[in-house]
């Protein structure tokens, strides 16, 4: 069979034919992927195996890479929103969030008080909504079905609160330069209030289903460690490096939308190994929560955007009505707003890691290089060092606890 | 003896328990997805007549008209034997299982069991093994690495923990002194259940039996998170069809046997007292759905375990089988003949 797949010169073919020749093993090649169930996206992996073992694993990516870069050159800033959603889809907010927040950066537009901390509910919403999917398919991937079922009514209302801020539901693109497009209904407000109400006894339950749970320590425990030093070289962020037992923080280290203003603890691991991931996404979740009942509580009154009128599109009925507004309307839309000439890079602390946005502008309607610090694609790269030696059942644990997404992974 | 009724009689409990046995398999579809449905707060099938309960027939009618998908395999004579092995043998175990003591039909004497063979509990050990054949050509003749992987791991799980299981077995073996199940069954009446003398057997038996039907958290050799779907990834309609139909008779098979072995198969508290007063076929006739509930006992709990927890590794799954059950069983055995010494 494995003879089938590939060609003599490839690494993998030399390797087997040497055992073979050695002491007659008889090592095979797994495709595991790009179709897989269990790779929650489309990744390919080339697996050398003897048995159930592991020897060797050859990644490719790309499967889905739409060259977003290239796309958000030719797209104007208010556009290239729809661009991030995409990325890592399950918590995209973060990415619309984060990418506004590099523009007014850009612009050095000062949002309202009102505005970031709503901001911050939205992104801790999505942080919620990205371990609730972490977490669960680990349950899933390791057998027990249930959990993940039962929290995921949970995303279910996530998006609902979603929907009354922004109109739609997975792919967000919400928010605009400067704040939001409109003011969070009251009906916002009540889904969120029942949501906190809800949402932390099932949490319980769905922690104590696991945490305690023998097969599912011994399933996790001491797999796919990494040690903080390995994490840091191959610039892990996040939860996964928190795990490791670095508490780095992009919400802590480099303070955005009034983070500063929230008391919350930054939960790390020790091992770096599967189990440690879990508990650390685990404990953010509570964390998460803490961080919006303290802005529910602490929300100012005032505005939901930003006085910037040269970027921030107004409403239809002023367009009509208004003078000012038309020309406004009329200078965004056809891109003849200034814009300094400048090089930024703005990290935010993303469902997944630190999702940063590195901008170059020369002036005009579009960015002249836009690269996103993706944390999944770093993390796939030490995906194969880390399932060497591993069993098959390890690999498919490891990679969901890594929480690696697709979209994110090849933008 | 081998008279016209003889045949009658047999022919007929013969296939009254066969078609208990589809029944209940079939059934066990529906309940397991009421059940996983219950556990995870949803609501399950519901369309296919009052509560879905015409859902198992719909499955079946759909398996049956979906299109028979052939691999590239050279083996295509086994591809098609693996199915019906795993079927035929799921449905062979039932044959020595005793539903209750006796019916009296126009004077006749009727026993409730297709055959009372004295080596009985030989026999469903030997067609439980038997079992492993259907998984393993079917896995081996699909061709594919994920299949034969599920295969592999199929074979080498069912053969270690029939080990285990055959040892846990040995203990109730010397107090019971039979291998028949009818006589074990006899020997419970009232409230003497096995379960009660030998707990730990109970439960190595129980652990191996979920480990001889491929359920969670043994379902390695399916589990579609790593292996598709094990050895039935290559596999369609009806074909993959027995495959998932096997397992649900020998769910239901193997309940009946825990219920037999260890908690007193058709007997119930004041079966006696309804012989002497009632009537003996009034008595049996409760002792059937004695039986019946105690299954359906074990079947949630089947389906209540594979719904919470999640599944061993392959060599966490291998430790467990050798290096605990195993040792155990044999502690077991030598606890069991010191106190048959002791108190006899």
């Amino acid at each position: 069979m494995s003879e089938l797949l590939l060609t003599p010169e490839h690494r993998y073919a030399k390797v087997i034919n040497e055992r073979r020749n050695e002491d007659g093993s008889e090592l095979s090649i797994l495709n595991l992927g790009p179709t897989h169930p269990a790779t929650h996206g489309i990744f390919q992996n080339i697996l050398l195996m003897d048995g159930e073992r592991i020897l060797d694993a050859e990644p490719t990516i790309g499967y889905i890479h739409r060259a977003f870069e290239k796309i958000a050159e030719n797209r104007p800033f208010y556009q290239i929103t729809p661009l991030t959603d995409r990325m890592n889809y399950c918590s995209s907010p973060i990415n619309n969030m984060a990418w506004w927040m590099t523009v007014e950066k850009l612009l050095n537009i000062e949002v309202p008080k009102r505005a970031q901390y709503l901001r911050v509910i939205v992104m801790e919403l999505a942080r919620i909504a990205d371990h609730i999917i972490c977490n669960s398919i680990l349950g899933v991937d390791t057998g027990a079905y249930t959990g993940f079922l039962y929290v995921f009514q949970f995303r279910e209302k996530i998006y609902e609160i979603y929907e009354e801020i922004c109109g739609a539901r997975l792919t967000t693109n919400m928010g605009r330069i400067g704040g939001f497009e409109r003011e969070w209904s009251e009906e916002a407000f009540r889904k969120l209030n029942v949501f906190l109400e809800e949402f932390p006894p099932v949490w319980k339950e769905f922690e104590n289903l696991f945490e305690r749970n023998r097969i599912f320590i011994d399933r996790t425990v001491n797999v796919g460690p990494i040690t903080a030093e390995k994490a840091m070289q191959y610039g892990f962020t996040g939860p996964n490096l928190r795990a490791a037992g670095i508490d780095y923080d992009v919400r802590v280290a480099q303070p955005y939308s009034s983070y500063e203003d929230f008391d919350f603890i930054v939960p790390v691991g020790k091992s770096g190994d599967t189990y440690d991931r879990f508990c650390v996404r685990n404990a953010e979740v509570w964390e998460s929560l803490s961080i919006i009942r303290q802005a529910l509580e602490k929300l100012p009154e005032g505005p939901y955007h930003a006085d910037v009128p040269d970027y921030y599109l107004p409403p239809k009925e002023d367009v009509y009505n208004n003078m000012e507004s038309l020309i406004y309307h009329f200078k965004i839309v056809m891109g003849e707003v200034p814009v300094p000439v400048a090089e930024i890079y703005h990290p935010v602390e993303g469902g997944n890691g630190e999702l940063g946005f590195y901008l170059i502008t020369d002036g005009s309607r579009t960015p002249y290089r836009l690269h996103f610090r993706r944390p999944c694609f770093i993390y796939y790269q030490a995906y194969p060092e880390m399932i060497k030696g591993a069993l098959l059942s390890d690999a498919i644990v490891i990679l969901s606890s890594l929480n690696v997404i697709a979209g994110e992974l090849d933008a | 003896m081998l008279d016209s009724t003889f045949f009658i009689e047999k022919g007929i409990i013969i296939l009254v328990v066969f078609a208990v046995t589809m029944l209940f398999a079939m059934y066990s579809t529906w309940a397991e997805r009421k059940v996983a449905a219950f556990l995870q707060d949803r609501v399950g099938p519901n369309r296919a007549g009052f509560g879905g309960l015409l859902q198992p027939l719909a499955d079946g009618l759909k398996l049956f008209s979906k299109e028979e998908f052939f691999p590239n395999t050279p083996n295509r004579f086994l591809f098609i034997v693996g199915p019906a092995i795993a079927m035929s043998t799921a449905l062979m175990t039932s044959a020595v299982l005793p539903w209750g003591d006796k019916l009296v039909i126009f004077g006749k004497e009727v026993i409730l069991q297709a055959t009372d063979i004295d080596v009985a509990l030989l026999y469903v050990f030997g067609v439980i093994s038997v079992g492993v054949y259907g998984i393993m050509i079917g896995g081996w003749a699909s061709n594919n690495k994920f299949s034969l992987m599920g295969a592999v791991r199929a074979s080498s799980q069912m053969i270690s923990y029939e080990v285990a299981m055959g040892l846990s077995i040995i203990a109730l073996l010397m107090m019971t002194g039979t291998l028949s199940l009818k006589e074990i069954s006899m020997q419970q009446s009232e409230w003497r259940w096995n379960v009660l003398y030998q707990p730990v057997s109970f439960l190595i038996f129980l652990i191996c039996a979920f480990a001889e039907t491929n359920r969670t958290p043994f379902d390695l050799a399916e589990c579609e998170s790593e292996l598709i779907g094990g050895y039935h990834t290559e596999y369609s309609s009806m074909k993959m069809g027995f495959y998932l139909f096997a397992e649900y008779a020998n769910m239901f098979i193997s309940s009946a046997i825990l219920a037999i072995l260890f908690f007193g198969g058709y007997n119930y508290p004041g079966m006696q007292w309804m012989t002497e007063n009632v009537g003996v076929n009034a008595a049996n006739v409760l002792g059937i759905i004695a039986l019946l509930i105690k299954i359906c006992c074990f079947i949630f709990f089947y389906m209540w375990v594979r719904w919470t927890i999640p599944r061993f590794r392959y060599d966490q799954l291998m430790n467990l089988g050798w290096r605990i059950l195993i040792p155990l069983a044999i502690i077991n055995i030598m606890i069991t003949g010191v106190c048959i010494l002791a108190f006899k």
